[in-house]
């Protein structure tokens, strides 16, 4: 009996798909939001006894609702591929930069320093050019920290980049207590409110639009620099195997550190936008956990800079509607995360039937 | 099995797409209709924080009362995102638009410099006064009238517990969770000390600060670390349920802030003062639509219905509490009684530590000056002399407190924050 049990083959197997095209990868992924939004509504209906599709209405009425919401939702979203897009090259490169919340806050405490320090010293314009200047150099000096590490001695970056995470928010705690106005309340409050000395310019009236062009331009030049550039091969090759790069004649390190540099510069830059452009403050929260949704993002569009806009929408789009079923309905937001939840769980775990096949032993047929 | 899926995938998008638009339809309709007055409300937490569900609780309850909509956004940090949420709920046609939390203010004071045609309305803030805007308000109430009553309470249970032997006079020492080194956190357990040792004269004090005004595993740590210090009673000033759990879980009685927690805490809960924001918000909302003008500063008292205690809890009261506080409460409200009395307490000025250096002090000790900084700046310069008829006038020059002397009998346990 056992012999026989061994000898018969096991009840799932898998095997890599070589051959998925676009047509029908996209496919599936259409079909997994749909399940997830059917699964939503069932949830909905049992618990909180809702007419389903006046929630997704509300949800999505609540990120593109009036203008207001549209340019809200479309500044929070470049801020989110901004880091996303900053991150993706060190992941390319098969680096587990998870420091990324620390990089952008550590730009925004090199630009909420500047704004306090020299707000009415400098003119204007050379005033953001300093703090534009000090927020990249300041994060990618966050991000170099680990990169040199593990150029020099093999650290493990993984451990590395995260602990310079916590490194940065206690820094800022304590400048926070530095600088609180007033003593003992744990508030910086907007900075140079009366002057808006350091404040990024407004277009018109509008004070998004100029984040959303800034964040347009860093996705078009990370699209070009990682497709077409030589930089952008190099970090391919050494993604792939640091052993055909060494071969190939590519110093490993130069592009580890190199690499590295700008993702900590272009999460610097994203620190500058949050406190220049938008809070005009300086929190431990400020980056409000961007940095490691930006990793989320990321691979989920599997390093594709056009996808990530997309991710970055559906999860900025996801937050707003949480928070609008919250103000409508009284739920509470805890609930529209739970929905949210699920349609990323959906959407990821669609991602596993794209590229393995599922053999079951009766058919032997795939299952999709 | 391709064929099954296209077939199923086209199916529900086309159920979806019709469901979608029938509903976009009737959405239209619905938001034509709107005429009554809106109030927006911005919290900063939602109702699992007792400091917010205080808020929420006084805007539904005012809202209902007066036949107005409230709109309420929850879960809105201090950032951007409240002027973003003040600036929707203009948008969404609030006529009136209040916030909760301190971190608010500048945002707010940003929304009201945009949109001058509707109020706005913050409670805890200090800058309305000078800030010269005709639609920026700000609320607070006496609390420390409130905290002072809650003391009496205490005062009442330590004396309970020294006649029954559990401790000597000396041992009754209170422990208070409180969050920042803050004007209005020193206000606090100030008056709840001073109310705690008008019954009690041997009452001492040790505080621990947590650096946030919620977090629940702070505050339970920072409570079960006084509670091994020897305090035998403790109050709180964070929002949490941090530290009445701990003390439930030692036995350990608390006199609670923002509001009741005896469902939690049936064993040690004693009594709970709160701001009760509904005199406020009617105050406000009536303002608007009578078109009338709301106070730049505006101070709520026992009187005003705005400073209140809950129901006692009478398994872990001591006997007679109910009466002592009643006529403490008459006291207050004539006047006979004044919580930071000169009299009731000393002061020590340290140049050495920089402590109390805003106070001049006679040769008991006694305060008979205070510079206190009732003009928010950076430097926290003191600017108003905050002593009259030998008190300290809380409340009197801003409705914020400003209260932040270091008095003799209490013990900071750590002023990092």
């Amino acid at each position: 009996m056992k012999e026989n049990k061994v000898r018969k083959e096991p009840l799932i197997k898998l095997s890599r798909r070589e051959d998925i095209d676009r047509k029908h990868s996209w496919t599936y992924r259409a079909l997994a939001i749909v399940a997830a939004l059917i699964l939503d509504a069932i949830i909905i209906m049992v618990t909180v006894h809702m007419n389903p599709l006046d929630i997704y209405e509300t949800m999505f009425m609540g990120a593109f609702g009036t203008s207001r919401k549209v340019w809200i939702t479309l500044k929070d979203l470049s801020l989110l591929l901004l880091i996303s897009i900053a991150l993706t090259p060190a992941y390319k490169m098969k680096f587990w930069n998870l420091g990324g919340e620390g990089q952008v806050l550590m730009g925004a405490w090199a630009t909420a320093f500047c704004m306090l320090y020299l707000g009415d010293k400098l003119p204007h314009g050379v005033l953001l050019l300093v703090m534009f200047l000090a927020a990249i150099v300041v994060g990618a000096i966050w991000a170099m920290i680990p990169a040199v590490f593990k150029a020099k001695w093999g650290t493990n970056e993984t451990l590395f980049t995260l602990m310079m995470n916590y490194v940065a928010i206690q820094l800022i705690a304590y400048f926070v207590i530095k600088w609180e106005v007033p003593k003992g309340s744990g508030h910086v409050g907007i900075i140079n409110q009366s002057t808006q000395a350091g404040w990024l310019p407004y277009i018109g009236t509008n004070s998004y639009a100029l984040i959303v062009i800034l964040v347009a331009i860093v996705t078009v030049g990370m699209y070009v620099y990682l497709k077409y550039s030589k930089h952008g091969y190099e970090i391919s090759v050494v993604g792939e195997s640091q052993r055909t790069a060494t071969y190939v004649g590519i110093s490993v390190d130069k592009v580890i550190i190199r690499t590295l540099f700008l993702s900590g510069a272009i999460c610097g830059f994203a620190g500058w936008l949050m406190v220049s452009g938008s809070g005009h403050t300086i929190t431990t929260s400020i980056a409000g956990g961007m940095g490691f949704t930006g990793i989320m993002v990321s691979w989920l569009a599997q390093f594709n800079v056009i996808v990530m806009i997309l991710c970055s929408l559906l999860i900025v789009f996801m937050g707003h509607g949480a928070s609008e079923i919250a103000t409508s309905f009284g739920l509470n937001e805890a609930f529209g995360d739970i929905l949210t939840g699920i349609i990323i769980f959906f959407i990821i775990g669609v991602e596993f039937f794209i590229h393995y096949k599922v053999h079951t032993r009766k058919s032997g047929k795939e299952v999709a | 099995m391709k064929k099954v899926l296209s077939l199923v995938l086209a199916l529900t998008m086309v159920f979806a797409f019709t469901l979608t638009f029938t509903g976009c339809g009737g959405s239209e309709e619905e938001g034509n209709s709107d005429s009554a007055m809106k109030a927006g409300f911005i919290c900063l937490h939602d109702e699992n924080s007792t400091y917010d569900k205080n808020f929420i609780d006084a805007a539904n309850a005012a809202c209902e009362e007066l036949g107005v909509e409230a709109i309420i956004k929850t879960n809105v940090p201090e950032g951007q995102e409240c002027y973003e949420a003040a600036a929707e709920l203009v948008d969404a046609g609030c006529g009136i638009v209040f916030a909760d939390s301190f971190g608010h203010e500048d945002y707010m004071i940003q929304a009201a410099k945009d949109f001058p045609d509707v109020q706005f309305c913050h409670s805890t803030g200090t800058k309305a006064h000078t800030e010269g805007l005709d639609n920026y308000h700000n609320a607070f109430a006496s609390i420390y009238q409130g905290r002072y009553l809650a003391g009496i309470a205490a005062g009442m249970k330590l004396n309970e517990m020294i006649e029954k032997g559990d401790i000597t006079a000396d041992q009754a020492k209170i422990g208070y969770v409180g969050a920042f080194t803050y004007a209005e956190v020193v206000s606090g357990y100030t008056s709840f000390f001073l109310g705690a040792r008008s019954v009690c004269e041997s009452a001492t004090m040790e505080v621990t600060f947590t650096g946030s005004w919620y977090d629940e595993t702070l505050e339970k740590e920072g409570a079960n670390k006084l509670i091994n210090d020897g305090c035998v009673l403790l109050s709180q000033h964070a929002d949490s349920m941090g530290a009445p759990t701990a003390c439930e879980n030692a036995g350990v009685p608390d006199v609670s802030y923002n509001g009741s927690t005896v469902e939690s805490c049936p064993e040690t809960f004693i009594v709970s003062s709160r701001i009760d924001w509904v005199p406020y918000y009617e105050y406000c909302i009536q303002a608007v639509q009578n078109g009338e003008t709301i106070d730049a500063d505006w101070t709520g008292d026992l009187k005003t219905g705005s400073v209140v205690l809950t129901e006692i809890n009478e398994n872990v009261a001591a006997e007679g509490t109910a009466e002592a506080i009643e006529e403490a409460t008459e006291g207050l409200k004539d006047g006979s009684i004044q919580v930071f009395d000169t009299s009731a307490f000393t002061v020590t000025v340290d140049k050495e530590k920089k402590i109390n250096l805003n106070a001049t002090v006679d040769a008991d000790g006694h305060v008979t000056e205070y510079n206190a900084d009732v003009d928010t700046d950076p430097e926290y310069k003191g600017d108003t002399n905050v002593i009259e008829d030998g008190a300290f006038m809380e409340s009197k020059f801003r409705s914020a407190p400003y209260f932040d002397l270091q008095i003799d009998g209490i013990t900071l346990l750590d002023t990092k924050f």
